[in-house]
């Protein structure tokens, strides 16, 4: 369950309280300015209260809201976008969504994970869990996009690849594998935007990039931390205390170098105030984009190398000890 | 450190925990004297149960004679200073105890049937085979010599998936591992995985599903998604068959299904098919 619920009740009460006093005094001659006031600082001090500070499982929390921004609110503030489909072997896999498209004026293939925004879209798109064809078809759009010249924007937003029977027996470990190979070899300058939650393997499959951009309240993860307190102490009921271990926050993640940037959200998240988040994000990749234009193939392909070869490159250690 | 050294080193070690112990074959419940087993490739001689194998075993029986280690000395971090029920520095230690090894793969040069190969052995032993920042390193660091060599290299995979205690550490190792994969057969060398019980997660999604030619271990257990978590998710048992190598064949997504004690003579058939590749490149003949 989600712990803003109950607490974003009061928020919502207040609000709905604010705005019948605005009405009212639209139509009343009597001043209820100052109890609005009164209301309104009230209200904001909820807010801090509610989504002040919050811990890295509150953020996951804020990464799943329903209410965030998905990918295809993204793509709609692209000037335009053209769909394409499928893996070209069995089936259009709509988990993920990805097509040419142009963003400020600039030709880019855009690729998205796409979670559902109902319980009817979410079986549709399988919550945002994309399966082998899924990646099979993530792979062949990057191939296309060396094959048009043009830069790739992703926009990273899942759980974790698909666990289903059917995708092991179409071979999801190969799929996402071969994903990260066309990623490492794709010849225009890729951009990453990690906007809701980015789970293990199967979000890092979209996630190989020049640079990789994280909003403030997204979470980027080895495991889903219910997956990670599963697998360490067999009990995925030991997801938050998993949560506070991972340093799986955006804060985290760019103090370590594995994220270039973060961007600010609202206080509260990303879906207090959803089209404004949608073009921050916007402007960021576009100006990384803009940045990377300056580069030929080349020394893109060889920078991509030696910033993945670098993460987690331990110093030789000459002891002893290191020797065994 | 040349053959000998190591072996007797390892051996050493092997012999002290193995002496006068029985192991019981979980398939068939056979009890085997341990040094019969490990005669035997630790294969059990009634129902031929794949045992899993320690790393340095693999290699003495893969190797014809010298073993170049590298990357022995890539040293051990802990980079989300991880503390749960015990330290992650405590797990290391305890595991490095217990396994004979520095970390979870193995990594060095030597000669399979006189061929010049570059051999990764992942050990299940240590961690669980988990991939974290040092398998990561070592294996980069085997594919970025055996370029500059311009030779094969094979990689025994032996893995849970990526390491939890270093976090996205462990997750990049996929994205670092790919580069080193990528930039080595973007060359024109070959690449051979030979996956081992069990090969899941961030290993399976990496370097064992990239490679040229992939062999499997009879019933070595081969997915994505660990077993417990699909029956989670479906809600339903899983039948028997499900993820393993036999199943994988039928399925298409490996090439074969060969037995530990021929391994190795596939191996030099494979290595040998190449050579002539390379000789047909080097004369310029095109096919």
């Amino acid at each position: 369950m989600n712990p803003f619920a109950d607490r974003e009740k009061a928020l919502f009460e207040l609000e709905r309280r604010i705005a019948d006093l605005r009405t009212a005094s639209a139509d009343q001659p009597v001043d209820i300015a100052s109890e609005i006031a009164t209301l309104e600082a009230k209200y904001q001090e909820v807010l801090r209260d509610v989504y002040g500070a919050p811990t890295p499982w509150q953020k996951v929390h804020i990464a799943r809201h329903p209410n965030r921004p998905t990918a295809l609110e993204y793509i709609a503030a692209f000037d335009r976008f053209d769909e394409l489909h499928g893996d070209r072997a069995y089936r259009d896999d709509q988990a993920v969504v990805g097509g040419l498209g142009l963003l400020r004026g600039r030709a880019v293939m855009a690729i998205g994970q796409q979670r559902g925004r109902d319980t009817k879209e979410n079986l549709r798109r399988n919550f945002g869990m994309v399966a082998p064809e899924g990646y099979r078809k993530v792979e062949r759009l990057a191939h296309l996009a060396t094959r048009f010249g043009v830069p790739m924007v992703t926009f990273v937003d899942t759980k974790g690849a698909d666990p289903g029977i059917d995708s092991e027996e179409h071979a999801q470990s190969e799929a996402i594998a071969q994903c990260l190979v066309a990623f490492t070899d794709a010849t225009v300058p890729i951009v990453a935007a990690i906007i809701g939650e980015g789970g293990s393997g199967g979000a890092l499959a979209l996630a190989i990039a020049d640079r990789v951009i994280m909003l403030e309240n997204s979470t980027y993860s080895v495991a889903s931390p219910e997956g990670c307190a599963a697998i360490l102490w067999g009990d995925a009921t030991k997801a938050e205390e998993a949560a506070s271990h991972l340093k799986l926050t955006a804060q985290d993640l760019l103090r370590f170098g594995i994220v270039d940037e973060v961007v600010p959200e609202p206080l509260g998240g990303a879906n207090r105030d959803p089209s404004a988040v949608v073009a921050r994000v916007l402007d960021r990749v576009d100006a990384a984009l803009s940045e990377l234009d300056r580069y030929v193939s080349p020394t893109l392909l060889s920078a991509r190398y030696e910033k993945y070869r670098r993460i987690g490159s331990s110093k030789r250690d000459s002891s002893p000890a290191g020797r065994r | 450190m040349p053959m000998p050294e190591w072996l007797h080193v390892r051996r050493g070690k092997d012999e002290e925990r193995n002496a006068a112990q029985w192991s019981k074959c979980p398939e068939c419940g056979e009890m085997l004297y341990r040094r019969d087993l490990a005669a035997n490739l630790w294969v059990c001689s009634r129902c031929n149960h794949h045992f899993r194998m320690g790393a340095y075993d693999r290699i003495s029986g893969i190797v014809d004679g010298d073993f170049a280690e590298i990357g022995a000395d890539v040293q051990v971090g802990d980079p989300l200073v991880w503390t749960d029920r015990k330290s992650y520095p405590a797990k290391l230690a305890g595991d490095r105890e217990k396994s004979g090894l520095s970390e979870g793969v193995v990594c060095g040069f030597g000669q399979i049937g006189g061929f010049d190969v570059g051999l990764g052995v992942m050990d299940f032993h240590f961690r669980g085979g988990t991939m974290g920042t040092v398998v990561g390193e070592r294996i980069a660091l085997l594919l970025e010599e055996g370029r500059t060599r311009a030779i094969p290299c094979i990689i025994f995979t032996a893995s849970g998936g990526a390491r939890m205690e270093e976090g996205m550490f462990a997750l990049m190792q996929l994205a670092k591992t790919t580069a080193a994969v990528t930039r080595f057969m973007d060359d024109g060398n070959l690449l051979i995985a030979v996956l081992t019980d069990p090969t899941t997660g961030g290993v399976s999604a990496s370097f064992a599903f990239q490679a040229d030619v992939i062999i499997a271990e009879p019933g070595a257990m081969i997915g994505f998604a660990g077993r417990r978590v699909i029956e989670q998710t479906i809600r339903q048992k899983l039948p028997d068959r499900f993820q393993t190598a036999e199943f994988l064949l039928e399925k298409g997504h490996i090439d074969m299904v060969v037995e530990r004690r021929r391994i190795k003579e596939m191996l030099v058939h494979l290595l040998g098919y190449a050579s002539h590749g390379a000789a047909r490149r080097l004369h310029g003949v095109r096919a």
